[in-house]
């Protein structure tokens, strides 16, 4: 399994190091406002992905509740690392209640 | 400003490595042997790929469709690149280390800040610390994921997913309906398509022209 976990991370890397090696003038201020959007709507669906699905299916789990505090935290300017701790208690909490 | 970037940096690699072991232990758990899953952390670091890729050993998947998985959700390290590139300008070889430090955390960081020379140290800040963090995070996982037992005990499932939210919080005020739109293709999508696809469909609203508040 090792050797497929190195092609894979060759595979990955293959990724980024093309998104450097394309021609400058391929890079169009249109091209540019659009690579800018991608990090937006990816890391929206990001959000989608990882705190509403399960298995295959979209679920509402105590993820949600973690969300939501994680989200208030924001918007008060509670410092990065503590809002994802604290994202991760509530979620635990919250399953050792039986949620 | 400085000081500013290079805290949210470590806060960021911090963070990370609170779901780093949960890819730890879910490695182990899924049945590689600890060199294999350090090696994914190592050297194929991002996060998405290296969880599509133990999720697919998981279920028993052949060792091609783990590569092609893990491939897949890489696609979007590529916008993140060509963005980068018009920040950094021509960098050399040196490009051949960033490209392995370019991924969610590093380029989301560089992508809040104001200034070029903020956005330069907000990527190779945030993409050091989160390697770092990542990496000795992943190796304490999977020497105790035996003994954790499931991740979701531990909340560490919805860490991933506030980590998510909190580089995303930056761009969401400007930016509110193509991030309501990348998050709402995702997961419509998500329950017909193989897993990455869903990601890529949500790529695909950003070719739409939204006008962002100033």
């Amino acid at each position: 399994m090792i050797w497929t976990a190195i092609i894979a991370s060759i595979a990955v890397y293959s990724w980024k190091i093309l998104g450097y090696l394309v021609p400058e003038r391929f890079i169009t201020p249109a091209f540019r406002a659009f690579a800018d959007r991608v990090t937006v709507a990816l890391l929206a669906a990001l959000v989608g992905i990882q705190g509403f699905t399960l298995a295959g299916s979209v679920v509402l789990d105590v993820r949600v509740a973690a969300l939501g505090v994680g989200a208030l935290m924001l918007w008060l300017r509670a410092p990065y690392v503590l809002v994802v701790l604290v994202g991760a208690l509530v979620a635990a909490g919250l399953r050792l209640l039986g949620f | 400003m400085r000081r500013q970037v290079l805290s949210t940096s470590i806060s960021v690699g911090i963070a990370t490595g609170l779901y780093g072991i949960s890819f730890g232990a879910i490695g182990v758990v899924a049945g590689l042997d600890v060199p294999t899953v350090m090696v994914l952390s190592l050297l194929m670091f991002s996060g998405a790929s290296q969880f599509a890729f133990v999720g697919v050993v998981a279920a028993g998947g052949a060792p091609l469709a783990a590569i092609t998985s893990a491939w897949l959700m890489g696609i979007r390290n590529s916008f993140y690149a060509i963005r980068l590139t018009s920040v950094f300008g021509p960098l050399g070889m040196i490009k051949l280390l960033s490209a392995q430090l370019t991924i969610d955390e590093s380029n989301a960081v560089s992508a809040a800040q104001q200034t070029k020379e903020a956005q330069k140290l907000g990527f190779w800040a945030t993409g050091i610390a989160v390697f770092i963090f990542w990496n000795l995070a992943t190796l304490l996982g999977a020497l105790a994921g035996n003994l954790m037992g499931s991740v979701e005990q531990w909340g560490l499932d919805a860490a991933a997913a506030v980590a998510f939210l909190g580089l995303l919080w930056p761009r969401l005020r400007q930016q509110l309906a193509l991030a309501l739109a990348g998050f709402g293709v995702a997961l419509v999508s998500y329950p017909f398509l193989p897993a990455g696809i869903p990601i890529l469909l949500a790529a695909a609203v950003a070719l739409i022209p939204w006008r962002s508040k100033a």
